[in-house]
């Protein structure tokens, strides 16, 4: 193992062909993920949760409520699901199969701001959860947040002109 | 038939991450995933593709995190209609304040009953 270093990492070469050895060997160490099967899991469970977010948002549609409202309240019921799903530390446990299929929906953004916030309650119910509960979904919001209002500025300077 | 479309849309949208997240040699963490479906959705819907989306594949649409980032710029779009520039800044954050507050309020409730494993 030694000697394997050694040689990948000869100190005579220049820097940059040794961060190049470097690279190909982890590159060749790390194991190859299972493509196929990762992704038919993702397909199956994020197929799934958007298909109980179908059934919740047709429910919702019935009772009476607009399109808009019903989405609201279908994210409002699946962010309770998942919410509680990581308290239980069932979706993680889902989530070593499912991959992107439990990031991908808003059950995934649910479960990134509860995860931190468990682990952050030895610091304190303010500056512990409280912020952890930020730590993933901070640049989310931000990154959207500035997105969105780049969309309405642009929208007010370039859209349609309103007599 | 509406059900089966929201779980093929769905899990394709799925699938394309998890190949992104398997086959590149980035490290793609599920940050990056869910900061760049938001992103994507807030592009999308400014230049009118997502909205059609929603209606062929329903919560297939709108239930992954791309969802939100249409109804962000949605409501930009609404809160300059009806109020200007001011509802640039005001119309993103009401149109998702319900998702929000469910996630604010649900998740500190979570982190707060629960005990964490390991």
């Amino acid at each position: 193992m030694r000697q394997n270093a050694k040689r990948a990492f000869d100190p005579g070469k220049p820097l940059e062909m040794q961060k190049q050895a470097y690279k190909k060997m982890v590159k060749k160490v790390s194991p190859k993920p299972p493509v196929i099967r990762n992704s038919i899991w993702a397909f199956a469970v994020g197929g799934f949760i958007c298909a109980v977010g179908q059934a919740f948002l047709t429910l919702f549609q019935g009772l009476g409520l607009s399109t808009l409202d019903a989405g609201t309240a279908t994210a409002i019921v699946l962010v309770f699901i998942a919410a509680f799903l990581t308290g239980l530390g069932l979706y993680d446990e889902i989530a070593r199969f499912a991959g992107a299929g439990t990031i991908v929906p808003i059950t995934g953004f649910a479960n990134a701001m509860v995860a931190p916030a468990l682990e952050g309650r030895t610091e304190g119910i303010v500056m512990g959860v409280g912020a952890r509960l930020f730590s993933v979904a901070g640049p989310i919001l931000v990154l959207g947040i500035t997105a969105a209002w780049l969309v309405g500025i642009l929208y007010y300077f370039l859209g349609p002109r309103t007599p | 038939m509406i059900f089966l479309k929201a779980f093929v849309v769905g899990g394709l949208i799925c699938v394309a991450v998890q190949i992104l997240m398997d086959r590149t040699n980035f490290k793609v963490t599920p940050g990056h995933v869910l900061v760049g479906l938001v992103t994507a959705g807030v592009v999308l819907s400014a230049v009118g593709a997502y909205e059609p989306f929603v209606k062929f594949a329903g919560a297939g649409a709108t239930v992954p995190l791309s969802g939100f980032g249409h109804i962000l710029a949605q409501g930009a779009i609404k809160g300059v209609q009806s109020g200007g520039l001011l509802g640039a800044f005001n119309g993103a954050v009401a149109a998702a304040a319900g998702g929000i507050t469910a996630a604010v309020v649900f998740g500190y409730f979570a982190a707060l009953l629960f005990k964490p494993k390991g």
